[in-house]
């Protein structure tokens, strides 16, 4: 078994780095769920990568501010022109969409490629992948260091940043719940009362770039598209308050890094017996995200692919309900 | 200016018609949708803006609120320009552009509009609950305050979209079809609101679809057909002769619905037929 | 580089194995843009980027099934039905997440893509871990591995790209109507199902063999870049399908002679980064539906209306009241002068007014026959409508003008 100075010093900050990552995910996530904008958080995952490159052959380090506005100013770019192409050119959001990230990305693979020359310790596998065995916290060697603030001084670098911009992530969402919420459900009220729709909706672009890109380096580009959708769709099958769906698709998100990375860290050496090699933990991460959405979408209590075709009444209920909008829409 | 609290006083706007609208042309790509409407709102009762299918009769609302860019044209809501009298402005939107699915209850929809009475940042206090239950109250749907809006009926649906306009404590209301698809009681209900809503000095102005209905339901009438075709009273401007005009072709003396009891047959079905084209 | 040798590569001149690499992937953009033109129609474009990363999964499993059963596990046939296989998974399950929950379908594009894909990478991991080892053989499909292809796989994308285009010819009139309005199709006896199954199919194939070259990643771009850039040069879909599938050649072709051209250029992203060069052209420039072209027809249509009402105000008594701008358009067409019309102007108001008279008439007496090509209301009346109709509005019953009744 492991010592209790390896699980601290090497399991310890590496699933505190994934919880974090999954939790702010988890919470901006809502917002794409419900404005059916699901797609943007898989396109912005991907379209910052040249900015990140950029910032990294800027720099030479993966750390650091130039990455993190390089990230920044290319989900920016990328919610522009989504925005650009759809509605000048006419295209549908998904086909925009499509254009912009593909060709995002390709561009920030070349640069990789291109940066490889310069014998740069940068390749698409940290980027894909996330490197969450590589956050590490030397400082504390038994349970009774952690009372020491000298020990706390020298917490991950990452894991300050995932935990600052959690916070961030959430002091965002309950200042704003109220114009949240509203643009999300009828941006065209929103508009006559005031409240700037198209702001908000660049807004949850920016946040959810500032998550994914906090969370990256931990988890790999692709694995944020699991944690901002599938905590939150799990979440809305659950409940039907918007309050709760929030908190829950938090707990969920949480509990869906730690267990994942348990998961990838024990779960082969419990299986096999013995020591046995780990599995990636950001991929045993997403993989968890899966299953739970799967149990939501299977058995929820009320939205369940079994509570839905169970009782009769309810169904005959929801029936009803399709007429009424199939003879309103007959009507227009 | 995001909240415009410094909503100007009635005394202010009193004297200036609730809605101005000059040259105002709106075009999809390259076809006019609203031809260069004129059209001014009187200060009293309400006013249905009656045309066939695709004449402009939402785009009209939208442009009015800003929602669609207009060509050309001004629009002008008691005196100033829309961007000013945000906070005098109220908005039913069809029930259709949003959705219904949306983790809210009825009345948490109910309570958005006073979202911009709070403000930035601020949650929702009891007092603005209050006054969203109230709004509730008043269309007749209190004992559904809970109730996820996905589980109401059509009707239901629609009064809470009501109740929410009514939440915004407005000076003029633009509804577009909060007559459509609704059951008998909610039609009741609905205007039973409108009329107060006259009562107390508000300006109402709806999109409706049923000919049969404006006359006893309006006091004031619209006709669009892509560009204003008549406007006024409805006794004097709802006849033949403008229903020709607007709905096109051969519309006999006998299927126009006047004022009063005796109702002619749903001159909306005799004119489908045209609808599709004048060989 | 110097010129010569990019000649001998653009046209595969340049030795055996990079002839064979640049026209392989020609065919696999022919092949990708003609079917990627029906998927946005369809407004699937996302669906496929589901699909290439759901592939994954289906990758490692089959590697892992086929070294198990004492086969050779990196065989290029075994794994591509591994990936094959799982990618129909992928897109079976986010039907019926849409079908069976209250999810929206973009939720359920992104929770099965990116689910799948992690569970790739956990078993790409385990089989980092195993005795035979190594998967770098596997990590090729993820970013592709285009100078690899040999003659064999060349032949298989040209015979793809063969099979793509026949079956777009075929099936275009099914296709269309599957696109363009399914419930239609389906009530009138189309197995609308089937035909959507084969559109999926296809686009399943061209994401399956295209996988070594381009990499699951980035597959999708030329199924979706191509054909957005199509769409701006024409209304018609027959020409949308073969300008996607021209550029998508266009895109295969040029992109892998670059890539062979210079060094530490991967193939597969500069394929993409030329399809994206092709779709920011075709995007400003295209004459159809480009952004430049659409903006001066809009910027032409609000001037007009300007002038109209400007002229149709002055016609009207009230004294020539225009913001300056519409003014100095006035003035820059001779039609005013010191705020006061010229004589063309004066002709130009009656003119304008009377063809504003004309077009009410005509909506009045005609409300739903508004032709849809002409800027009605605009353009001249006897340019747009036949003569003996003009004439007719011109001599029939006078409509009332709005303002007689309006008062």
């Amino acid at each position: 078994m492991i010592t209790t100075q390896e699980f601290l010093q090497i399991d310890l900050p590496a699933m505190t780095a994934a919880v974090l990552a999954c939790v702010c995910c988890a919470l901006v996530g809502n917002f794409l769920v419900l404005r059916r904008q699901s797609l943007l958080g898989d396109a912005i995952s991907h379209a910052i990568l040249p900015g990140i490159v950029a910032g990294f052959l800027i720099t030479g380090t993966r750390a650091g501010l130039p990455v993190i506005l390089g990230a920044l100013a290319a989900a920016v770019i990328a919610g522009v022109l989504i925005e650009a192409v759809r509605r000048f050119g006419r295209l549908d959001g998904g086909a925009a969409m499509g254009v912009v990230f593909t060709v995002m990305f390709a561009g920030g693979v070349v640069l990789i490629e291109q940066g490889a020359a310069r014998a740069v310790d940068l390749d698409a596998d940290c980027v894909l992948y996330g490197q969450l065995e590589a956050i590490l916290w030397l400082a504390p060697q038994t349970w009774a260091d952690l009372a020491d603030p000298a020990v706390w001084a020298d917490l991950p670098r990452q894991v300050v940043t995932l935990a600052l911009v959690t916070l961030l992530c959430v002091v965002c969402v309950v200042a704003f719940a109220k114009e949240l919420a509203i643009t999300s459900f009828d941006p065209a009220l929103a508009t006559t009362l005031g409240i700037p729709a198209g702001l908000f909706h660049h807004a949850v672009v920016v946040l959810v770039a500032i998550a994914a890109i906090a969370s990256f380096e931990a988890v790999g580009s692709i694995l944020v598209v699991a944690m901002l959708i599938c905590p939150a769709a799990t979440a809305r099958l659950l409940t039907d308050r918007l309050p709760v769906q929030l908190w829950l698709s938090v707990a969920i998100g949480g509990l869906t890094g730690a267990g994942g990375y348990l998961l990838g860290a024990f779960g082969p050496s419990i299986l096999a017996g013995g020591p046995a090699d780990a599995l990636n933990a950001a991929g045993m991460i997403a993989t968890l995200a899966g299953v739970l959405l799967t149990a939501a979408i299977l058995f929820a209590p009320r939205h369940g692919v079994l509570a839905r075709n169970r009782p009769r009444h309810r169904g005959a209920a929801g029936h009803q309900m399709g007429k009424d909008v199939v003879s309103d829409a007959v009507t227009h | 200016m995001l909240f415009p609290h410094s909503a100007p006083s009635i005394a202010e706007t009193a004297a200036t018609p609730p809605l101005e609208v000059r040259g105002l042309t709106v075009a999809y790509n390259r076809k006019p949708v609203l031809w260069s409407a004129d059209y001014t709102a009187p200060a009293r009762g309400l006013i249905a803006i009656v045309g066939p299918n695709g004449a402009g009769k939402s785009t009209f609302i939208k442009a009015c609120l800003g929602l669609v860019p207009a060509v050309s044209g001004t629009v002008k809501v008691h005196g100033g320009p829309v961007a000013k009298r945000r906070a005098l402005i109220g908005y039913v939107p069809q029930r259709e552009t949003v959705d219904w699915d949306f983790p809210a209850s009825a009345l948490d929809v109910v309570a958005m509009g006073r979202y911009a009475m709070i403000g930035w940042c601020r949650p929702v206090g009891r007092a603005h609950k209050e006054a969203a239950r109230a709004c509730l109250d008043r269309v007749g749907m209190a004992d559904f305050a809970d109730r996820q809006i996905g589980q109401l009926s059509g009707g239901q649906q629609q009064r809470v979209f009501l109740a929410r306009a009514l939440a915004q404590e407005a000076r003029v209301y633009f509804m577009d079809e909060p007559f459509a698809g609704v059951d008998a009681a909610t039609e009741r209900a609905v205007i039973q609101v409108l009329r107060d809503l006259d009562h107390a000095g508000r300006t109402v102005i709806c999109v409706h679809h049923d000919l049969q209905t404006v006359a006893d339901y309006f006091d004031h009438v619209l006709l669009l057909n892509t560009r204003v075709v008549a406007a006024g009273p409805v006794a004097t401007t709802l006849n033949a002769e403008t229903l020709r005009q607007t709905y096109g072709g051969r519309l006999g003396p006998g299927d126009v619905p006047m004022a009063g009891r005796d109702r002619a047959p749903d001159p909306g079905r005799d004119l489908a037929p045209l609808e599709r084209g004048v060989a | 580089m110097n010129p010569a040798d990019v000649i001998a590569t653009l046209t595969l001149q340049a030795g055996f194995n990079s002839a064979v690499v640049v026209a392989g992937t020609a065919c696999l953009g022919v092949a990708a843009g003609a079917i990627g033109g029906f998927m946005l129609l369809r407004k699937r474009a996302l669906v496929s980027d589901a699909l290439s990363h759901a592939t994954l999964p289906g990758i490692a499993l089959a590697f892992l099934i086929a070294t198990g059963l004492g086969l050779e596990g990196r065989s290029l046939p075994v794994l591509l039905t591994g990936a094959l296989v799982s990618g129909l998974a992928g897109v079976l399950a986010i039907q019926a997440i849409t079908r069976h929950t209250r999810l929206p379908e973009d939720a359920a594009i992104g929770a099965v893509l990116s689910v799948f894909f992690g569970v790739g990478v956990v078993l790409l991991s385990h089989i980092q871990t195993l005795a035979t080892g190594n998967q770098a053989g596997l990590k090729t499909f993820i970013l592709g591995q285009t100078a690899a292809m040999n003659q064999g796989e060349a032949l298989a994308l040209g015979a793809l790209a063969l099979a793509a285009l026949a079956a777009a010819g075929l099936l275009f009139k099914e296709f269309r109507l599957l696109c363009f309005d399914p419930d239609f199709a389906a009530g009138q006896g189309w197995p609308t199902r089937r035909i959507d199954l084969a559109l999926m199919g296809l686009t399943t194939l061209v994401t399956v063999i295209g996988l070594q070259t381009v990499g699951l990643i980035l597959i999708v771009a030329l199924l979706i870049v191509p054909a957005a850039a199509a769409r701006f040069w024409t209304e018609r879909l027959w020409v949308m399908v073969l300008v996607a599938a021209a550029l998508g050649g266009a895109s295969g072709w040029i992109g892998a002679s670059l890539s062979a051209l210079v060094p530490r250029l991967p193939a597969g992203a500069v394929i993409v980064l030329v399809a994206g060069a092709l779709f920011l052209v075709s995007f400003l420039a295209a004459p159809a539906r480009g952004v430049v072209a659409t903006a001066l027809r809009q910027a032409r249509l609000r001037l007009a209306y300007a002038e109209q009402a400007a002229l149709a105000a002055h016609e009207a008594g009230h004294p020539l009241d225009a913001s300056p701008a519409i003014m100095a358009w006035l003035r820059l067409r001779g039609l005013a002068a010191d705020g006061v019309l010229t004589e063309r102007g004066r002709a130009a108001a009656s003119a304008a007014d009377r063809n504003r008279r004309l077009w009410e008439r005509f909506l009045i007496r005609y409300p739903t026959l508004i032709p849809g090509q002409a800027n009605w209301g605009i353009d001249p009346i006897d340019r747009v409508l036949p003569a003996d109709m003009v004439r007719d509005l011109e001599t029939g019953p006078a409509g009332m003008a709005h303002r007689e009744i309006a008062g």
